[in-house]
């Protein structure tokens, strides 16, 4: 039962699941860290994205992965559309009603989805597909691979843009002290709606390198969404490496769930790390003690 | 007292429909807005007078459900029995969730992640385990009889739903009136200030989680008796937690009769867009989700926010208090 050979093939494929969860967590941690607010269309912003690459391979061709170029900034310019002309609005200041938006355009969202795609899953045919690469007693699928590496690459990027750029600057500036930021000249409705743009980007990023192995139909965000609030809490609200390392734990735990419980109950799993992280340790494993 | 004679005014109208019409489609509409008015008016005691806003009252619903079924088919419970339990062990899950929850001080957007992903465990448990029927969900045989809580026509169901809503609404009454219910809006205006003036915000929550899980096992069990048929996805899925929270945020939050129209509202909304557009898959709750957002953006008090229902202020031509 716990023999190497079955158990090393189900970590590394839940480490290359969970570079793809981390992705989707460190945009929604982005969102979190600076403007406080939990972004529950996240999910479904995800599920936007996937049927955008979806759409350019089935129309015109494109390959999911050239897709990159069209999906982020299309997805910026959603984030930042989404934060500037409806949720700052909606808000009036208050968090509740940022939480209700939100999950209002989550519903808005998913529906239209249904209404346009129907329920069918669908998904897309890439020469590399089945591929697959033999790292010791195991075999990954050749696009999980790309996703792991992926998922790290756009990692290093939103650090480096956030580190080291001015607008990186005024969204820390603007995380630690909005009064203060503002008094500095730092046009706060801008940086807000920057964040979104690049957590929703992140999203775009990720629906590239998971539809070549993953599929997608109206719900699939939902799948998603808790697994991504789950990194997100466990790895402490707006710590990017904490989503990154969260993510990869999230990946490991839901593949030896899935072997040892069965599929569907493994998910359970995350959902009872989630409510007794929140419950024991909402700051989460590496956050600062609140 | 005023609320009394109102809602026994509303009462004695609805309770009449049933006596003067019998449409199949007006009582059927009568008796799925009351539906819709209770899972709003239970979501209101919690998320409106309670300030706590759940994702996931759905658990309750559920809850509710399957409990109601398997009284029935499992234990040979008469479904007069079995619905005052429903609504006991969705009110026992609900002092779990608000217990657990309270007692580690979630608020705000923590409370409404952690209620949902109770939801969502509760709906794999219910897939994976065999008493709940797994995947394939539990059907109620055809009993039809007022004995067996399953009415020929659908004006008992009218007025067994008008008895629980009438609950629902009594419940909301006494919020607004008792020491309980002053002691509950203290907590959600300011749960600092109302524990240095002596009020125990953890109890008072709890008390209002359970309340209003209890409502919400109603409903579920009313659902089970008329539809006769649950599965996980309808007991525990998402869209149940949607439409309670929807009718009572679109009718305004932490009053008597906001939920009432709220619900109201939508639901002659989604019959019109039915009639309009056809049965199009996801269309309901494209409105549903657009009504949201625009009320939270214009209207953020709700409906009953707008002052109209007091008709001497209307008549004044007064927008009410601001």
């Amino acid at each position: 039962m716990f023999d190497f050979s079955i158990l090393f093939p189900s970590v590394l494929n839940g480490i290359t699941t969970g570079a793809v969860y981390a992705l989707i967590a460190l945009g929604l941690t982005l969102i979190y860290g600076v403007l406080h607010i939990i972004n529950f269309a996240h999910g479904a912003s995800l599920m936007l994205a996937l049927y955008g690459v979806y759409l350019l391979k089935q129309h015109w061709g494109v390959d999911p992965y050239a897709a990159l170029v069209v999906m982020v900034p299309a997805m910026f310019v959603l984030g930042y559309a989404l934060q500037r002309l409806i949720i700052n609005r909606a808000s009036h200041g208050k968090d509740e009603n940022i939480l209700l938006v939100t999950l209002g355009l989550s519903i808005v969202m998913e529906n239209l989805a249904l209404l346009f795609f129907k329920s069918d899953t669908r998904t897309i045919d890439t020469a590399y597909t089945l591929s697959t690469v033999e790292i010791g007693p195991a075999f990954i699928a050749l696009p999980k691979l790309v996703a792991f590496g992926g998922a790290l690459v756009t990692a290093a990027v939103l650090l480096l843009i956030v580190q080291k750029t001015d607008l990186g600057r005024a969204i820390r500036a603007v995380a630690k002290e909005k009064q203060g930021a503002r008094l500095m000249g730092i046009d706060v409705d801008h940086v807000y709606a920057m964040c979104f743009g690049l957590g929703l980007a992140c999203l775009g990023a990720a629906a590239c390198f998971l539809m070549p192995a993953y599929y997608v139909n109206p719900q699939v965000g939902n799948g998603f969404v808790l697994v991504a609030f789950t990194i997100v809490v466990l790895g402490g609200m707006g710590s990017f490496a904490g989503a990154l390392l969260g993510g990869l734990l999230i990946g490991v735990v839901e593949s030896l769930g899935g072997l040892y419980l069965g599929e569907s109950l493994g998910q359970v799993g995350i959902f009872l790390i989630f409510i007794a992280v929140l419950l024991l340790r909402p700051q989460g494993l590496f956050g600062a003690k609140a | 007292m005023k609320d009394l004679r109102n809602i026994l005014i509303f009462v004695l109208m609805v309770a009449s429909i049933p006596l003067w019409s019998d449409s199949g489609v007006l009582l059927n509409f009568v008796m799925t807005s009351l539906y819709a008015c209770l899972l709003a008016q239970a979501w209101n005691v919690l998320g409106g007078f309670g300030g706590q806003f759940s994702f996931g009252h759905a658990l309750f619903f559920g809850t509710g459900a399957y409990v109601q079924a398997i009284a029935q088919l499992q234990w040979g419970l008469n479904p007069w029995l079995a619905l005052p339990l429903a609504m006991a062990l969705a009110a026992a899950v609900g002092g779990f969730v608000g217990a657990v929850s309270f007692r580690y001080g979630l608020k705000g957007s923590y409370f409404a992640l952690v209620t949902l992903a109770f939801a969502e465990v509760f709906r794999i448990v219910a897939t994976s385990v065999p008493f709940t029927g797994a995947g394939v969900g539990l059907m109620l045989p055809l009993r039809e009889s007022a004995a067996h809580m399953q009415f020929g026509s659908r004006a008992g169901f009218v007025w067994l739903m008008l008895g629980l809503v009438t609950i629902a609404l009594l419940v909301t009454a006494w919020l607004r009136h008792s020491r309980f219910g002053a002691c509950l809006q203290a907590v959600r205006d300011n749960e600092d200030a109302a524990r240095a003036v002596g009020v125990n915000p953890f109890q008072v929550k709890l008390v209002a989680t359970v309340l209003s899980a209890a409502l919400m096992g109603a409903a579920g069990a009313f659902y089970l008796q008329v539809y006769q048929y649950i599965d996980p996805g309808i007991a525990y899925g998402p869209h149940t937690s949607v439409e309670a929270l929807v009718g009572a945020i679109v009718g305004g939050m932490g009053t008597l009769w906001g939920p009432v129209l709220g619900a109201l509202s939508l639901h002659i909304l989604a019959d019109l867009t039915r009639n309009l557009f056809g049965q199009l898959p996801g269309i309901n709750m494209v409105i549903y989700g657009s009504v949201l957002v625009l009320i939270v953006m214009f209207l953020p008090r709700g409906i009953a926010g707008l002052g109209v229902f007091t008709p001497r202020q209307w008549l004044r031509g007064q927008k009410g208090e601001k």
